[in-house]
């Protein structure tokens, strides 16, 4: 058994009683890191000198004593379009191969109160743009479970490094499932909070209006314990909600008993992998067995969803990239003729083929001419999405059903046929085009392959979500899967 | 209505990105395959429905007036391609 097994409390315990050192947690990581990444490939960067003196600081202040958060000493990895101090951060993208960021992002600020300590920066699919990994510009992430599967996207470094043992927990980003498909793919917990819950700070923007940070753990208590840390108003997000955090661990009551779960019909329909909606099915049973009931429901505009989706993203992403012109950092042609050359040939030269695509697709939605049809239809298309969503809640605390519709596919399977692709997220893309928090908990195995469910709950309600989870997870059995991986 | 190579030339200008001859067919294509996609919002009918640009309540966020740091010029320009005398330096603007 590894000490990344243990639960956070006794390794707490452990550190605090000095049977254990924060240099020995780091040292382990950095160990399983040699061991395994050759394989799975998670990490772009390794903060080992960091690390290091970060672990000697600790340990020092362990020894003098006192009680530490539950935090302390812990080894995290980080998505790689979060921004490090001083540590590489390229976003998957060749463009910032060299970028050397100036500032923190607020969450690896609030990790660092937290006394958290950075292990490296982990790979994704180029600008956050991807389900499967396959499109970061350094090399595809392999699944854990099976290397020759895709660990999901766009967060597949987060999801395989918790997978695989390397980090205790990870840092990821969803703008349309980028945290729940991996972690369903992966077997672990990945928790996409409500938008404008986590400051958004210092991420590299994707899709502004849809991109939110948020753990990946392997339980529903550490997934509590992380977003407690990152959680909260930030000014220098002018879009972070000013609410007030409650105590998500105070949530984890073990009680379900009546709470109402709505399971739309259009998440268990056609294109869903049979296995998978008998996973689902089977997690619902021990809902009804803990008292809670449940219903067929239907989000009836779910169908439009991942157009308006990729419509609206690949929109605000071609404003968003507008950034990278080669003048401030990232690539720059050689000698360009003028400043238009200077643009042009520093942008085809820095970025993949899907950032490129979704510029494309985005730039076109948003041309005179095209806007009314494409983006401002998509953006009321949006509003119906998320009236969807309102009504059900008027009625149910939760919504449930899978977070994918299949289990990881194969490496390769997909990559050219970017439509199917995008299909992959038809029950995770619904869910934050409506803002609203969403959980993906592992349910069993289909075929050797982790299955991921999706509960979701009502805006600024995560206590309600962590809760069923954190029930599920306890009566189910699923919380110590591991994948076999020597 | 489909996308033509005249089209994807447009929008790659719009977009300041240079595109291979194979790059402009590939997209052509799969930017066709995708609008055809997104077609299906044309069978909602979406009049006088609100658009959503966001879901929070927000709007106008203030904060209050207050002089404070801004970065030092040495680290703004840490990661320039090319600097000069505290500026990123470019080609000439007008010629």
């Amino acid at each position: 058994m590894s000490v990344f097994d243990l639960r956070l409390s006794e390794l707490h315990n452990r550190l605090q009683n000095k049977q254990l050192s924060v240099t020995e947690l780091v040292e382990h990581s950095f160990k399983r890191i040699a061991e395994t990444d050759g394989e799975i490939g998670a990490f772009l960067t390794l903060n080992e000198e960091g690390a290091r003196k970060e672990a000697q600081a600790l340990d020092a202040r362990l020894a003098e004593g006192g009680e530490r958060g539950l935090l302390f000493g812990v080894p995290a990895g980080v998505k790689d379009n979060i921004v490090t101090e001083s540590l590489r951060t390229t976003c998957g993208s060749k463009f910032l191969d060299n970028h050397d960021p100036i500032y923190d992002a607020t969450v690896v600020s609030k990790l660092r109160s937290a006394q958290s300590v950075t292990i490296g920066k982990l790979n994704m699919d180029e600008f956050a743009m991807g389900g499967s990994n396959e499109n970061s510009a350094y090399r595809a992430v392999r699944n854990p479970w099976n290397l020759e599967r895709v660990p999901g996207g766009s967060s597949g470094g987060s999801a395989a490094s918790v997978a695989a043992g390397q980090v205790y927990f990870s840092l990821g980003s969803d703008t349309g499932g980028s945290i729940r498909q991996p972690a369903a793919y992966c077997g672990v917990v990945g928790l996409k909070p409500t938008y404008g819950l986590v400051s958004r700070f210092g991420l590299v923007a994707f899709a502004s209006s849809l991109d939110q940070i948020g753990p990946i753990t392997k339980n529903v208590e550490d997934s509590a314990y992380v977003l407690q840390a990152i959680a909260g108003h930030d000014h220098r997000d002018s879009t972070s909600a000013n609410v007030d955090v409650p105590d998500y661990l105070s949530a984890l009551t073990g009680d379900v008993k009546g709470l109402r779960i709505g399971v739309p019909k259009e998440y268990i329909g056609q294109g869903v992998d049979p296995q998978v909606k008998e996973r689902v099915l089977e997690a619902l049973k021990v809902f009804e067995s803990l008292g809670a009931t449940w219903e067929e429901i239907s989000l009836p505009h779910t169908e439009y969803a991942v157009a308006t989706y990729y419509l609206l993203a690949s929109s605000e992403a071609s404003s968003n990239l507008a950034r990278f012109d080669g003048v401030r950092y990232g690539v720059r042609a050689d000698n360009p003729a003028n400043l238009l050359d200077l643009y042009r040939r520093s942008r085809s030269e820095g970025f993949g083929p899907e950032v490129k695509r979704r510029i494309m697709l985005g730039t076109y939605a948003l041309s005179s001419g095209y806007y009314d049809a494409y983006y401002k239809k998509a953006q009321q298309v949006r509003t119906l999405i998320k009236r969807d969503f309102d009504q059900a809640f008027e009625q149910y605390d939760l919504i449930i059903g899978p977070t994918a519709p299949t289990t990881a596919f194969k490496l390769g399977e997909q990559v050219n046929d970017p439509l199917t692709m995008y299909l992959n997220d038809i029950c995770t893309i619904p869910v934050s085009l409506a803002g609203v928090p969403a959980i993906s908990v592992p349910c069993g195995l289909a075929e050797g392959l982790p299955v991921g469910l999706q509960i979701i709950g009502k805006p600024f309600d995560e206590s309600t979500v962590l809760r069923a989870a954190h029930a599920f997870e306890s009566q189910a059995g699923f919380r110590d899967l591991r994948p076999a991986l020597s | 209505m489909s996308i033509t190579i005249k089209d994807v030339e447009h929008v790659a200008n719009l977009a300041r990105l240079d595109l291979s001859e194979a790059e402009k067919e590939q997209f052509a294509g799969q930017l066709n395959a995708i609008l055809k996609y997104a077609e299906k919002l044309n069978q909602l009918d979406t009049d006088g429905i609100e658009p959503t640009s966001h879901v929070l309540p927000l709007a106008n966020v203030m904060r209050d007036d207050e002089v404070r740091d801004s970065w030092p010029v040495e680290k703004v320009l840490r990661n320039a391609p090319e600097e000069e005398d505290g500026q990123f330096r470019v080609p000439a603007v007008l010629e």
